[in-house]
């Protein structure tokens, strides 16, 4: 378990994690102007799983009329977010759509048609007065709210608040990936939201002081937000430039480099004390409880050279992403790719007919002669480049050769799933191998047998209970006839004599098969909460937040 | 709009194999300079014969394959194996010994193996070992180097001996090739002459020059510092040659301490033979080395310390080739055993 210490967790000179590389960052691109707010569109698609978790339970039916803010999809589990409309309208559908995830599946979403009228809901913010409020109830309002973490891999953001012990909390402006400016910019124009929603955090998690980590490359966002703090007074805010190295952003790497220790393998940042949450999470925890807006919108990055005019946008979620690109003047000719996130881990969108979700921090379309493009990949040949860039320590080559041999119990054994698939390995490979996706096609593939492993697990231990109650049901009923035969011979015996002992016999027995009755109800309730506890368990075994 | 769609990341650096593989043969050329002007037209020879046969049994068998032969043969590999092995073979080698070496080193050696990546011998090493044990006698045939003895023989006369297998009337093979520093060193102290005595005979002061060997100590300064300009373009990794070389000297030193008289210094070691050429060029081949960073301090240390075994002890005068082959066996196990903690294990 945890140990609280005294000792403070952020060290004051600096540390730094294992390889990692120094990127071209491409950010002036996408920084030249304020960030524009995006006018309203015709019609939004939002889906329903836009978070790690389980996917939202619609609440609205198609026909609908619903207002701006309103909530229409709960969570579906303890581990999921709830989703609001975008803009007051109409439900038209609810139906499959194309959603941007890197499995390229289509997903269930909710289509809106805007009526431009702009009802919100009632609106009942908090203000000042969360102070006065439980972490438990501002934990609520956070996660009705729909707030997920915005660095990327939107994990439901009340769930990570549940972590105990927490000193410090490290709030993650680091924004490691090129071309990426979203936080960078937000922290420019609003520090003092940021910092008022991190007092939030900060109260819900009962921290004592707050570190606001931001890449040196951002020397503005950097000066906004130590004015912001020195503003603040409290000492409770610290801003810490960190080294622009790809990917100081990473969780793990970002908590290594303030404390100099590493989250144990398979535990939470708590273990050390801290908790992470990115600048804009803390933004839009601060929309919640300062003007009770749940999450509906965000700042995203319209960049590349096949946008024509590069720059952030605060764009409602569900916005379609050719509304996005038409709002920032179009395609540029040399347009080829297009790319949900940044250019080290993002995912390419097939078309531009999917929305931006919550997790969309970036819209990059890139130009042929930036974008490199896998050619026929040479054999690996052990140069080991990768093993001195990879921040997770790993052995990227072995895990390749295991990989494409389908290997998935050595594969397993080097580690396979400390990967936080940052791309570093596959940016030095000489030989071209494209690395990543090996490991992502061979995690897929280990958690689909995992799953199909307990599934038939399951089945078993049914199966095997259910003959055990067969058994007892046919061991008791035995007994009974055996103790009715005994009291019927024994009152032919003894006549009146034995009658008052008789009776009491009776009804020990009664007692009794009542009692076996209660216990082997009791044993199938069980049975069946056991059933249902795995399946939960088998669903949450999705991806850690890896959050860059 | 529809878009193509393929995996990230969007951006490289932009160092190929076949960039690499080149770097590794512009490194290769003062040395290779340097060995033509001190043991003459022979080194050419080999060069060339080494090339043409690499270069048509690689073609050969990737078509037998079914591979795509021009994409294989330009990464420039076995253009590497090909020169490797060419200026580590005696100068004046007679062609078939070089053609066979070269057919066996890409043949058998790589390509039966599965090809660039796939092989677990240095091939170049593994064609070397098979012409030494079969034709020891052949393996031995260096010129004298530039500026001893006369100096090496003329195009036609070497021309003659390694293609045609002929020679002047008034010559044998044994007076226009010599033994070299380290073989003539070898053999002066298995007869009860110390290395003062044998370094200081008039007969031979001339051979060993004024470090290691006239010519071959040149010849190896230059591979050095091509192997440094490797090292510093990070095309090998740094960690192989120090291990290697520290382990060598370390020890060639420790045993000249104990008894000079028959040990002969480390700069002796450092410079002689073909230990620079191997320490940059030949035990840094990724493919063959360990791929773990410890692992690779092990196994540059182990090459460097069964080199001086070899060559102090062994039937060899030489022992780079088996070193490095033996240290190519080890290399899986050893690579399984210092694989590095992931993050988040080292706390624990």
């Amino acid at each position: 378990m945890s140990i609280h210490d005294d000792k403070p967790t952020i060290l004051r000179e600096l540390s730094h994690f294992d390889g990692g590389l120094v990127l071209d960052g491409h950010k002036d691109l996408s920084t030249g102007k304020p960030v524009q707010p995006m006018p309203a569109v015709k019609q939004y698609i939002v889906p329903l799983q836009q978070h790690i978790g389980a996917i939202s339970e619609p609440l609205v039916k198609v026909g609908d009329r619903v207002l701006k803010g309103q909530m229409i999809g709960r969570p579906g589990d303890l581990v999921s977010a709830a989703v609001h409309s975008p803009v007051s309208g109409t439900v038209t559908a609810i139906e499959e759509h194309a959603v941007p995830h890197i499995s390229g599946l289509p997903d269930l979403c909710i289509f809106i048609e805007n009526d431009f009228k702009d009802e919100w809901v009632k609106r009942e913010p908090l203000g000042d007065e969360y102070n006065n409020r439980s972490s438990h109830q501002l934990r609520n309002l956070i996660r009705d709210a729909g707030i997920v973490g915005l660095g990327g891999a939107a994990f439901p953001a009340a769930v990570k608040q549940t972590e105990m012990n927490v000193h410090t909390l490290i709030l993650n402006g680091v924004e490691c990936e090129p071309y990426i400016t979203c936080d960078d910019m937000l922290m420019r124009e609003q520090a003092e939201q940021v910092l008022a929603g991190a007092d939030i955090i900060g109260h819900v998690i009962k921290a004592q002081e707050c570190v606001i980590a931001i890449e040196d490359n951002k020397p503005e966002a950097i000066a906004a937000m130590q004015a912001a703090v020195e503003r603040d007074g409290t000492g409770f805010f610290r801003v810490q430039a960190v080294p622009t190295i790809y990917p100081s952003g990473g969780e793990k790497q970002l908590i290594k480099i303030l404390t100099g220790r590493e989250v144990p393998k398979g535990r939470l940042p708590a273990e050390l004390n801290v908790l992470v949450h990115n600048v804009a999470t803390a933004h839009a925890i601060h929309r919640a409880v300062y003007h009770d807006e749940p999450l509906i919108s965000r700042i995203a990055t319209v960049t590349g050279q096949g946008i024509a005019q590069p720059q952030n946008i605060e764009v409602l979620v569900g916005t379609p992403v050719k509304d996005c690109v038409e709002f920032c003047g179009g395609y540029t000719p040399q347009a080829d790719e297009l790319i949900m996130g940044g250019p080290m881990m993002g995912f390419s969108l097939p078309s531009d007919d999917t929305p931006l979700v919550k997790a969309s921090n970036c819209l990059l379309v890139m130009a042929k002669d930036e974008i490199h493009y896998q050619q026929q990949h040479m054999p690996c040949i052990r140069c080991g480049h990768c093993v001195e860039v990879c921040p997770a320590r790993l052995l990227p080559q072995q895990l390749y050769w295991y990989a494409s041999s389908k290997n998935n119990d050595r594969v397993q054994e080097f580690d396979l799933f400390d990967c936080i698939e940052c791309g570093c390995c596959a940016y030095v490979c000489p030989s071209d191998i494209p690395l990543v996706q090996y490991y992502r096609a061979a995690k897929t593939v280990i958690r689909q047998q995992e799953r199909e492993r307990k599934a038939s697990d399951l089945a078993r231990q049914r199966h095997e209970a259910h003959q055990a109650r067969l058994e007892r049901q046919k061991r008791e009923r035995e007994e009974r006839l055996r103790k009715k035969r005994e009291m019927l011979k024994d009152k032919e015996k003894g006549g009146e004599k034995d009658s008052k002992k008789a009776a009491i016999a009776a009804a020990i027995a009664r007692a009794q098969a009542k009692k076996a009755e209660a216990r082997k109800a009791q044993a199938g309730a069980t049975e069946d909460k056991t059933a249902e506890t795995e399946q939960e368990q088998s669903q949450d075994n999705t991806e850690k937040p890896t959050n860059p | 709009m529809i878009f193509k769609r393929t995996p990230s990341p969007y951006i490289k650096q932009n160092i190929s194999v076949q960039q690499m593989m080149f770097m590794v043969l512009y490194a290769l050329v003062p040395g290779a300079l340097a060995s033509f002007y001190f043991f003459g037209w022979g080194v050419l020879f080999n060069l060339l014969v080494a090339i043409t046969v690499c270069l048509a049994s690689e073609a050969i068998i990737l078509r037998l394959r079914g591979r795509d032969v021009r994409h294989s043969l330009s990464d420039g590999s076995a253009l590497i194996t090909a020169c490797l092995l060419a200026l580590a073979l005696p100068s004046l080698a007679p062609w078939w010994l070089v053609a066979i070496a070269s057919f066996f080193a890409i043949a058998v050696a790589k390509q039966l193996y599965g090809g660039l990546g796939f092989n677990p011998f240095n091939p170049a090493m593994v064609g070397y070992i098979v012409v030494m044990i079969s034709f020891p006698l052949q393996m031995t045939l260096w010129t004298a180097p530039m500026g001893v003895d006369g100096g090496w023989p003329d195009f036609m006369t070497t021309f003659n001996w390694v293609f045609l297998g002929k020679l002047p009337y008034d010559t044998t093979i044994d007076s226009i090739s010599m033994a070299t520093p380290i073989d003539l060193l070898k053999t002066q102290l298995s007869q009860y002459h110390d290395v003062f005595e044998t370094r200081n005979n008039p007969e031979f002061s001339a051979l060993f020059g004024s470090l290691s060997g006239t010519g071959w100590q040149w010849v190896n300064l230059l591979y050095l510092a091509g192997g440094i300009w490797l090292v510093k373009k990070q095309v090998v990794d740094w960690r192989i040659p120090v291990a290697f070389l520290a382990s060598l000297l370390f020890i060639a030193n420790l045993f000249a301490v104990m008894d000079y008289s028959t040990n002969s210094s480390a700069l002796f070691h450092a410079f002689s033979g073909g230990t620079m050429l191997a320490a940059f060029f030949i035990a840094t081949d990724p493919i063959t080395a360990c791929s773990t960073p410890r692992g690779r301090w092990i196994y540059g240390a182990g090459i460097g310390a069964l080199v001086y075994i070899i060559r102090s002890w062994g039937g060899y005068p030489d022992g780079i080739a088996f070193a490095v082959v033996l240290m190519n066996m080890a290399a899986p196990l050893i690579d399984y055993y210092t694989r590095p903690k992931v993050y988040g294990k080292q706390d624990h």
